[in-house]
């Protein structure tokens, strides 16, 4: 088989030891020991809760650590967590861990997590990330009863989030899969997700890892592949979604892993978005995403200076990607003071198109164009500030729900460009 | 007296006819090698410009610079102009071969200078397209980058990385030529010394301010603006 060759002959025999499984909990990490303990301890904890009669796996796969998380994750004993919930697992719980690089790199641990599921022919699997603090035993369940129970394949979760939290979220990346694919996922890149080992083996057959952009946001090609596929996906509320510890300075590769793997994936999926019109609810457990209003202190300020320095210095390089005029508004527009200053909805959704457009012909790297959108992506933050100041959660959800169907009727805006751009 | 001019004359005629018959074969075979030549170098370009046009290179040229270069100075496209430069190298090749062809006394040493010439004439070229092109891309890096981490004149910065990026491979590029080797060398030490002390002055001079307040920043109000700035994109 072809995971043989990236898999370790130690992590082979871990596998061969454990056996087939029916629940597979994947758990990508580095240097996590802070908070590692308590994780698996959560998820044991949540597998005795949902799954006491399945055979389960915690399998680990590091990005070469150094501060002991791979350790931690296989000495913490099933026994500490039974006093703390009730039922026992009638099943041997294995936990296992494997460093697949000295380095971090999420493509290559997810693809080792769906060679390891395809191994252990698991039925359902789950990734968590050790970045949420405030994961809860309930988060396993309620990404895997779906597909374990229900028979679907792929579990993306919605999360009760501030306001001004997931702004690429809301502003692109929702709106953006939303028109072109047709299905409404809130979150369709995350770091929490349950798919069925159908859906992981046929991802893991598909020509994705040796391109120059598969490393980067696989979490999301893989949601994307589903609904290109047209597996069958639900969306799962989990809970309130821990503060991520992720500045302005974290813009860029966050948009290379969303934005750049969304535009990425563009090119082979042509044949599905440009037949799709309009788009369709996910079937969804729980809520559709709760919105929290606390006051939250943001240099929106600082947002538009980098807009209108952004706009100014990278003139030479937006001449390449964008359309005259959509160059000249935003031109205009950043000259504007911080009151009348107003990125609307249309010319952000023109810009998103221009930019997916110019990525897929290369006219400069692509690397390059992905940097470009980032103040950009910070005027448009800035209006999106402005305008929901004051607002309730019923007009922010509105005015996310205006932007979706913006990116839905400037769809065929997007088609003409690539079109033309042939 | 008057038969030996006529016998002159006869024999001058008789040594202009057999030049004239020496070298009327030399030089229809040089007009064949020229015509020859001729044809063969169009097809050449024709070929060349096919493949230039097929794998893209104008879009390769317009980012590394060189198609801006070429507009400013009102010439044809890059394309367009490799073709032609292609096509009048192999064109000259041929006829310089038909030349030599004719025996000409003293051609022949430049002939084969000029030959030796070619190949360095070639990786000249070729280092000069891809420096430019090394220049764009990594003047384009640095700009974004000084842009997006909000560095002061970020246009500045990535002139800087450009121009001494340019000045190297100038100076690769006539070393390769053999073109003035020491005053090239001399005037890139000058060049390159020069650019570095500028910028550390420039750095020093203009970069006071910015220091002190990338301190303050740091030091006095750096918690605040941190928390400010605490939006998640994800």
């Amino acid at each position: 088989m072809a995971e043989e060759s990236y898999l370790t002959d130690d992590f082979l025999r871990q596998l061969i030891n454990v056996g087939e499984v029916d629940i597979l909990v994947g758990l990508p990490t580095h240097n996590n020991a802070k908070t590692i303990g308590s994780i698996v301890r959560t998820i044991q904890s949540g597998i005795l809760r949902g799954f006491p009669r399945e055979r389960a796996v915690i399998i680990n796969v590091d990005g070469g650590s150094r501060d002991g998380t791979p350790d931690l994750v296989t000495g913490i004993s099933i026994d500490d967590v039974r006093p703390a919930s009730n039922p026992y697992a009638l099943r041997t719980l294995h936990s296992i861990s494997t460093r697949y690089a000295a380095s971090p790199a999420s493509g290559v641990a997810f693809r080792t997590l769906l060679a390891a599921a395809e191994l252990l022919r698991a039925k359902a699997c789950v990734v968590m990330s050790p970045e949420s603090a405030n994961i809860e035993p309930e988060w396993l369940s309620k990404l895997l009863y779906p597909v374990y129970r229900d028979g679907f394949d792929l579990v993306t979760p919605t999360y009760r989030r501030h306001k001004f939290e997931g702004l690429l979220i809301t502003n692109l990346l929702y709106p953006m899969t939303r028109a072109l694919y047709g299905l409404r996922i809130r979150e369709a890149y995350s770091l929490e997700f349950g798919f069925s080992g159908r859906l992981g083996s046929q991802f893991l057959g598909q020509n994705v890892w040796n391109h120059p952009t598969g490393e980067a946001g696989v979490e999301l090609r893989f949601t994307l592949a589903a609904i290109a596929g047209r597996y069958r996906i639900c969306q799962s509320f989990l809970g309130e979604k821990d503060h991520v510890e992720r500045r302005a300075a974290d813009l860029v590769p966050a948009l290379r892993e969303t934005v750049g793997a969304l535009f990425s994936a563009l090119e082979p999926d042509f044949r599905v978005w440009s037949e799709v019109a309009g788009s369709q609810a996910a079937p969804t457990t729980g809520t559709d995403g709760e919105v929290l209003l606390e006051p939250l202190r943001v240099n929106r300020k600082r947002l538009r200076e980098m807009f209108s320095t952004g706009v100014a210095e990278l003139e030479s390089v937006f001449q390449s990607i964008l359309s005259p005029p959509t160059l000249a508004e935003l031109q205009r527009i950043a000259r504007l003071g911080e009151e009348a200053f107003h990125y609307s909805a249309e010319l952000w959704v023109r810009t998103v198109y221009e930019f997916a457009a110019s990525y897929q012909k290369s006219v400069i790297s692509r690397d390059h164009i992905i940097q470009a959108l980032a103040p950009l992506f910070r005027g448009r933050v800035f209006t999106f500030l402005m305008e929901n100041r004051n607002a309730s959660a019923d007009d922010v959800e509105n005015n996310i729900e205006g932007l979706c169907l913006e990116f839905e009727r400037l769809k065929p805006y997007l088609l003409q460009m690539w079109k033309s751009r042939e | 007296m008057r038969e030996m001019i006529i016998s002159e004359l006869s024999q001058a005629l008789q040594e202009i006819a057999r030049g004239f018959a020496h070298f009327l074969p030399r030089l229809i075979v040089m007009l064949i090698l020229a015509f020859a030549g001729w044809v063969i170098a169009y097809l050449v370009k024709a070929v060349l410009r096919s493949i230039l046009r097929l794998i893209k290179f104008d879009k390769l040229s317009e980012n590394a610079g060189a198609a801006q270069l070429l507009t400013k100075a009102a010439l044809p496209s890059a394309t367009e102009m490799l073709s032609r430069f292609v096509f009048w190298v192999t064109w000259l090749g041929f006829i310089l071969l038909g030349v030599r062809v004719l025996g000409i006394l003293g051609l022949q040493e430049q002939i084969a200078r000029f030959f030796i010439f070619l190949p360095r004439l070639f990786v000249a070229m070729f280092i000069m397209f891809f420096g430019l092109l090394a220049a764009g891309f990594f003047s384009r890096a640095a700009l974004l980058a000084a842009v997006n981490a909000n560095v002061p004149s970020p246009r500045v910065l990535s002139l800087a990385v450009r121009s001494i990026i340019i000045v190297f491979v100038l100076s690769i590029v006539f070393e390769e030529l053999g073109l003035a080797e020491q005053t090239m060398l001399v005037a890139f030490g000058i060049a390159f010394g020069a650019l570095m002390l500028g910028l550390a002055i420039a750095f020093g001079m203009g970069g006071r301010d910015l220091a002190r307040r990338f301190l303050e920043k740091k030091i006095v109000r750096g918690k605040k603006e941190e928390n400010e700035d605490e939006l998640s994109p994800l």
